[in-house]
């Protein structure tokens, strides 16, 4: 046995990260069980089977999917990163824009009941466009504005799919 | 026949009309969209049927469906890059003809194509859905459970390279799917006693969030700095040397498409496919293939047109989602509280026929509206990209907040966005986590209800021919990798050798 250095070792993790999604099914199979265990059967129960079997049978299938889903990615199976139109493989995962673009996303989740939509759905757009590399500083806060504001008019008023117009539309 | 007239009378009024001439274009100008399939055009564009009335809604969904068909054809033809598996054929020959000039051929031959496998398709439901749906009725609990497996196995083997990552993707779906009171007792799962959960995760937040957000941060991680460029078109036509090379594989594909779209071994990705192979084998011009060769458009075009009407029939008849477009439908339906299935031509049928002869109408608009518009289509695939995504995310937060006005609903679609976007990192196929939420409750409904007419035992599961045979068909697919073992091997066993040989080297 060799003594593996700290960055053997990394590069291994990197090699193996797909062991992250068995421990999601993991994580999952002990949820769903523990979740299925508590259920009280003694009352309300129609037939035989009652709401418990079927999530004990999907937690444990779970538990077992995720040891041999390890077993396949430790003998070297690697699943296939889904390839696309505008998905270029080749360069390195950019970490900093899906992290950007979460941030955009939960910004207008955060601020939807607050400012309204026709604001934070404007946050967004600008924010994900910003964050995939988009900056021009006049175009991209009009369109964003006036996409929000069209899509508020067009889904509030004309499909009578309610959003939140917060603040700005109470002014009209 | 009169059911369909009555259809039709109710299709043609103008705001139908109207709805259906918008669904095909607003289905083509996304599905044209790169990285936009008809599953996630569909699931975005859910939300705009909120205020409508089913039978509109439906109308207009139609068109999205056979629009998002032809929009995605459109992209591997110019682009070469197909954003789904049904196109990907497309791609094969329609490229290689837009790059010697012959685009507009190709989007003829294909626009062409989706009509006549789309038209026969859709006749072909005119036939047999009725035939079906009655038949259906008679169709017991177990044997829906069983079909219900079936989709479960067949969805998790045909599609993708792993069974095994296939497999923990439907488990995932299922999880979801249990989450929520339980339907026969009222039990709360999974729901960590928040009172969101209680009423289950809405099937419209989940399809949008693994389709929409999940594929926008995908993309956004290994974003091409440099977008393909398309190739630009005139306007399609067809001269009298191409329609006599076209108008044999438009009239096969059907033959090909329809039975595989009504089975769930995946959609389009199969037939389209053997279209291919088929056309390519009939063809007087072999030497072509491969270099340009208008068969290998309009064949697989057309054979994916019939396969979304073959789709159409299960998902009406059985309540049988066997594509992620028809999950999402599926989903559009449940969110009337209308359940598909052998009931739905009884219940629904109004509804059902108006769908129908919505479906020949949107075809019709298709060819009439498409082929003039082509240039102008070409034109969207220029789109900067920042745009791209920054609109999916905004209409993807759209649709989640408006099933419920509930902000709760964007986070819970934040979060299925991220697993979304690990599945595609790490080639977890998307649609069996789709069909686990949709069918999984439905699933667990039947199987207890069987079990409750057995008193408990398990013969009650397979108490019907019907079942029986469909266990039957369940366990060989299962089992097919060792039977293969045992089947003659297509490489004579010297050649595995000296491979063999060469890794011990």
């Amino acid at each position: 046995m060799t003594t593996e250095t700290p960055a053997q070792s990394k590069s291994w993790l990197r090699e193996h990260s797909e062991l992250g999604i068995c421990a999601l099914l993991v994580v999952l199979g002990v949820l769903v069980l523990t979740d299925a265990l508590r259920i009280p059967t003694d009352f309300a129960q129609r037939g035989p089977v009652g709401p418990k079997a079927v999530p004990i049978l999907v937690g444990s299938l779970l538990l077992v999917v995720a040891v041999l889903l390890a077993r396949d990615v430790l003998r070297g199976g690697r699943g296939e990163a889904e390839a696309g139109e505008d998905v270029d493989l080749n360069a390195p995962a950019d970490w900093r824009t899906v992290l950007l673009l979460c941030g955009a996303f939960l910004a207008n989740a955060a601020l939807i009941g607050v400012v309204g939509f026709p604001i934070s759905g404007a946050i967004l757009f600008w924010g994900a466009a910003y964050a995939l590399g988009s900056r021009a500083y006049v175009r991209d806060p009009l369109l964003a504005a006036g996409l929000s504001i069209l899509t508020f008019v067009i889904f509030n008023n004309l499909l009578g799919v309610p959003l939140p117009g917060g603040p700005l539309m109470e002014v009209f | 026949m009169e059911q369909l007239l009555n259809g039709f009378a109710t299709a043609l009024t103008p705001t139908h009309l109207l709805l259906a001439a918008i669904g095909v274009l607003l289905g083509t100008a996304i599905g044209v969209l790169p990285g936009i399939g008809p599953a996630m055009a569909v699931a975005l564009l859910l939300p705009v049927t909120y205020g409508m009335e089913p039978t509109g809604a439906f109308i207009m969904f139609a068109g999205i469906y056979y629009g998002g068909m032809f929009g995605g054809s459109t992209t591997s033809i110019l682009l070469n890059t197909p954003g789904e598996s049904a196109a990907v054929v497309a791609a094969f020959e329609g490229n290689p003809m837009a790059r010697k000039g012959r685009g507009a051929q190709a989007l003829a031959a294909a626009a062409i194509g989706h009509f006549t496998g789309g038209i026969i398709g859709t006749l072909l439901i005119v036939l047999l859905a009725p035939f079906v749906a009655k038949h259906a009725v008679d169709i017991g609990a177990p044997d829906l459970f069983a079909i219900m497996v079936l989709a479960f196995i067949a969805v998790t083997s045909v599609l993708g390279a792993s069974r095994i990552r296939g497999v923990a993707s439907l488990l995932i779906g299922l999880t979801l799917g249990l989450v929520g009171l339980d339907e026969m007792t009222g039990q709360q799962r999974l729901t960590f006693g928040s009172l969101h959960l209680a009423d289950g995760i809405d099937i419209v937040v989940v399809a949008v969030a693994l389709f929409a957000v999940g594929e926008a941060l995908w993309v956004a991680a290994h974003l091409r700095r440099k977008p393909f460029e398309p190739i630009p078109v005139g306007r399609p036509w067809l001269s009298r040397a191409d329609l006599k090379r076209t108008w044999k594989p438009w009239l096969r594909g059907p033959a090909i498409g329809f039975p595989f779209g009504a089975i769930p071994a995946g959609g389009a990705e199969i037939p389209t496919f053997l279209s291919y192979v088929t056309e390519k084998r009939l063809s007087k011009h072999k030497d072509e293939f491969g270099k340009g060769a208008i068969e290998g458009v309009a064949g697989p075009e057309s054979t994916a047109s019939a396969s979304a009407a073959g789709t159409l029939v299960t998902m009406l008849t059985l309540g049988l989602p066997t594509t992620a477009v028809a999950a999402v439908m599926l989903a559009a339906f449940q969110q009337y509280g209308i359940q598909p299935g052998p009931l739905l031509f009884q219940r629904e049928s109004g509804l059902v026929w108006a769908l129908i002869a919505s479906l020949f109408i949107g075809l019709t608009l298709l060819l009439v509206l498409n082929l003039p518009l082509a240039p102008l289509w070409a034109k969207l695939l220029r789109i900067p990209r920042p745009y791209l995504y920054a609109g999916i995310l905004f209409f993807a937060s759209v649709g989640a907040y408006a099933v419920n006005a509930d902000i709760f609903d964007l986070l819970l679609m934040f979060v299925i966005g991220l697993l979304g976007f690990g599945m595609r990192r790490y080639g977890l196929p998307v649609l069996p986590a789709i069909i686990g939420v949709i069918l999984g409750p439905a699933a667990e409904q039947q199987m207890r209800r069987s079990l409750q007419l057995s008193d408990g035992s398990l013969t009650g599961l397979v108490n019907s021919p019907m079942a029986i045979i469909v266990y039957v068909v369940v366990l060989i697919i299962v089992f097919f990798p060792l039977i293969k073992k045992f089947l003659p091997k297509p490489t004579p066993p010297a050649a595995s050798e000296v491979e063999r040989e060469k890794v011990d080297a």
